[in-house]
């Protein structure tokens, strides 16, 4: 078998093995071997699917999820990736930041809810803080180990060439941890989707995770499912986005 | 001091402290280094070469004595330095690196790239202008530390081996080249290296130091007339006299740093 017939094979299995699962839903579905309406079916998904985007309920819910994700993005990435560039750049910085991060840091950011609620109210404020926070975290930590992870040698050059205290920063510090400010915000990514879920099941009046825990309540397993395809889709939209704004502003790295 | 003197070394010393013992690195270190000379520091692993350049650069602070870099022009950098190692900005294009210095002196962007690009066609890289330094062989990369150091236009130059890690065809390459540039302005240039070859090859005067703790053990002068061919002058009898004055003194350094006498 040479390598031509080999990867054509691998590409069928790849998309065959996922529809095979489909089908073998449906069927066990149908013949009522699995309890449908506990787990429906993909065909009973789908025609709940096409009208509720018809509605255009299913963007109206997305869109006000996507907003929030994108504000509480903004909001904990900014700060991450300044205070991250001053504890990799001074040690003084570090020693006083450091160890408020590192006892933090563990707490999971679903615990502190109540609290965030508490301070911020119902409104969008909450949610935003929420993401925000998350994200905060896994960014500033990463464009830490970045910027410490710079090769000294870059530091001597600028010092050698004269570099002020902003030269540091925007022309080793930044770009030299970018990589892994990339990193951190791709986990981000992640950590900003599981917070908007929670955050928008316990107190949201709109949102994909609202749209799930109003399927619960109604016991529309049909919804549910669209919302959790929804979420799919738009993590994979969110990490398509990254991956490209990361190889536009990184075109010094080399992607095999 | 004569007027024409560039870099004055007067009773440099410089220790470490480690492990609270008290190391000394350099001791009582006097030189003086003309105008427009190529002047090479040859010497055995850990004499402290590389901590003397690094003083001179401004890296690291002499524990007593005192360097001076004359200026000539307040506007100008006194020192640009070649690393031994890779330290080209890999975040960087070849121009954007070689106009780096040039940038943090805030020369307006078209005077930059052009005497950037001036450089880099000297190095024979214009091809490659806009190539981030991934895309280079260790050669190149090092040809561009090479034109960084020398677009910044400073008063002297510091070379710390920076040929060290090339093949050999790969270094006599580029020291031919950095003698082709140097003789357009002649710099000041301070250039180590462990090669005898290279330092005669290149320099105007050698100096030998001593093992552990580094000291100046002899001064030679290589009277060799320039420009200088390289394949040329490692044919001339005048060329081997010289090498083995310099392995004469140098060898018994070397076998000191081994262990081999103390």
């Amino acid at each position: 078998m040479n390598e031509n017939t080999k990867s054509k094979i691998f590409r069928i299995l790849s998309i065959l093995s996922p529809l095979s699962i489909l089908l073998l839903w449906e069927l066990l579905a149908r013949l009522s071997v699995v309890d449908p309406r506990l787990v429906s079916c993909p065909s009973a998904i789908l025609k709940t699917f096409v009208p509720l985007m018809m509605s255009g309920q299913l963007f109206y819910d997305s869109w006000v999820s996507i907003q929030r994700v994108f504000w509480g993005f903004i909001a904990g990435s900014l700060p991450g990736i300044l205070l991250g560039m001053s504890m990799g750049l001074s040690p003084i910085v570090r020693s006083a930041v450091e160890p408020m991060i590192a006892a933090t840091y563990p707490i999971p950011k679903l615990a502190i809810m109540p609290l965030i609620l508490l301070l911020f109210g119902l409104g969008e404020t909450s949610k935003i803080f929420t993401v925000a926070i998350g994200v905060f975290y896994l960014v500033v930590i990463n464009t830490m180990a970045g910027v410490m992870g710079i090769d000294k040698i870059y530091l001597d050059v600028a010092k050698n060439f004269g570099a002020s205290r902003k030269d540091f920063y925007l022309t080793v510090a930044f770009p030299g941890a970018l990589p892994m400010i990339f990193a951190g915000l791709k986990l981000g990514m992640g950590m900003a989707l599981i917070l908007i879920v929670a955050a928008e099941m316990s107190a949201a009046k709109a949102g994909i995770g609202y749209m799930i825990w109003r399927s619960y309540d109604m016991f529309d397993i049909e919804q549910m499912f669209v919302a959790l395809i929804t979420l799919s889709i738009l993590g994979y939209i969110f990490s398509i986005i990254l991956d490209v704004v990361e190889r536009w502003v990184l075109p010094w790295k080399q992607y095999s | 001091m004569k007027h024409s003197d560039s870099i004055i070394i007067n009773n440099l010393n410089k220790t470490f402290y480690a492990n609270n013992a008290k190391v000394s690195a350099l001791q009582n270190i006097n030189i003086s280094i003309r105008e427009g000379e190529f002047f090479c520091i040859v010497g055995p692993s850990g004499c402290g070469k590389t901590t003397l350049l690094r003083i001179l650069a401004g890296l690291e602070t002499a524990t007593n004595g005192e360097v001076r870099i004359m200026s000539n022009d307040p506007n100008r950098p006194t020192n640009s330095m070649v690393f031994q190692e890779q330290s080209v900005f890999p975040w960087l294009t070849v121009l954007e690196n070689v106009a780096y210095g040039l940038k943090l002196r805030k020369i307006p962007p078209k005077i930059r790239n052009e005497i950037a690009s001036n450089f880099i066609h000297m190095i024979g890289l214009t091809k490659f202008k806009h190539a981030y330094p991934h895309q280079l062989s260790g050669g190149m990369k090092q040809r561009v530390s090479v034109a960084r150091a020398f677009a910044n236009d400073p008063e002297i130059l510091l070379m710390d081996e920076p040929f060290g890690a090339l093949d050999e065809q790969n270094r006599m390459i580029l020291q031919q080249e950095l003698l082709k540039i140097w003789e357009t302005n002649n710099k000041t240039t301070i250039f180590i290296t462990h090669s005898i070859d290279e330092a005669l090859c290149l320099g105007d005067r050698v100096m030998i130091m001593t093992a552990h703790p580094g000291r100046v053990k002899s001064v030679v002068s290589i009277d060799l007339s320039r420009p200088r061919q390289l394949s040329d002058i490692r044919m001339l009898p005048h060329y081997n006299e010289l090498f083995q004055a310099i392995w004469n003194s140098l060898r018994e350094e070397v076998r000191v740093s081994q262990g081999k006498i103390t």
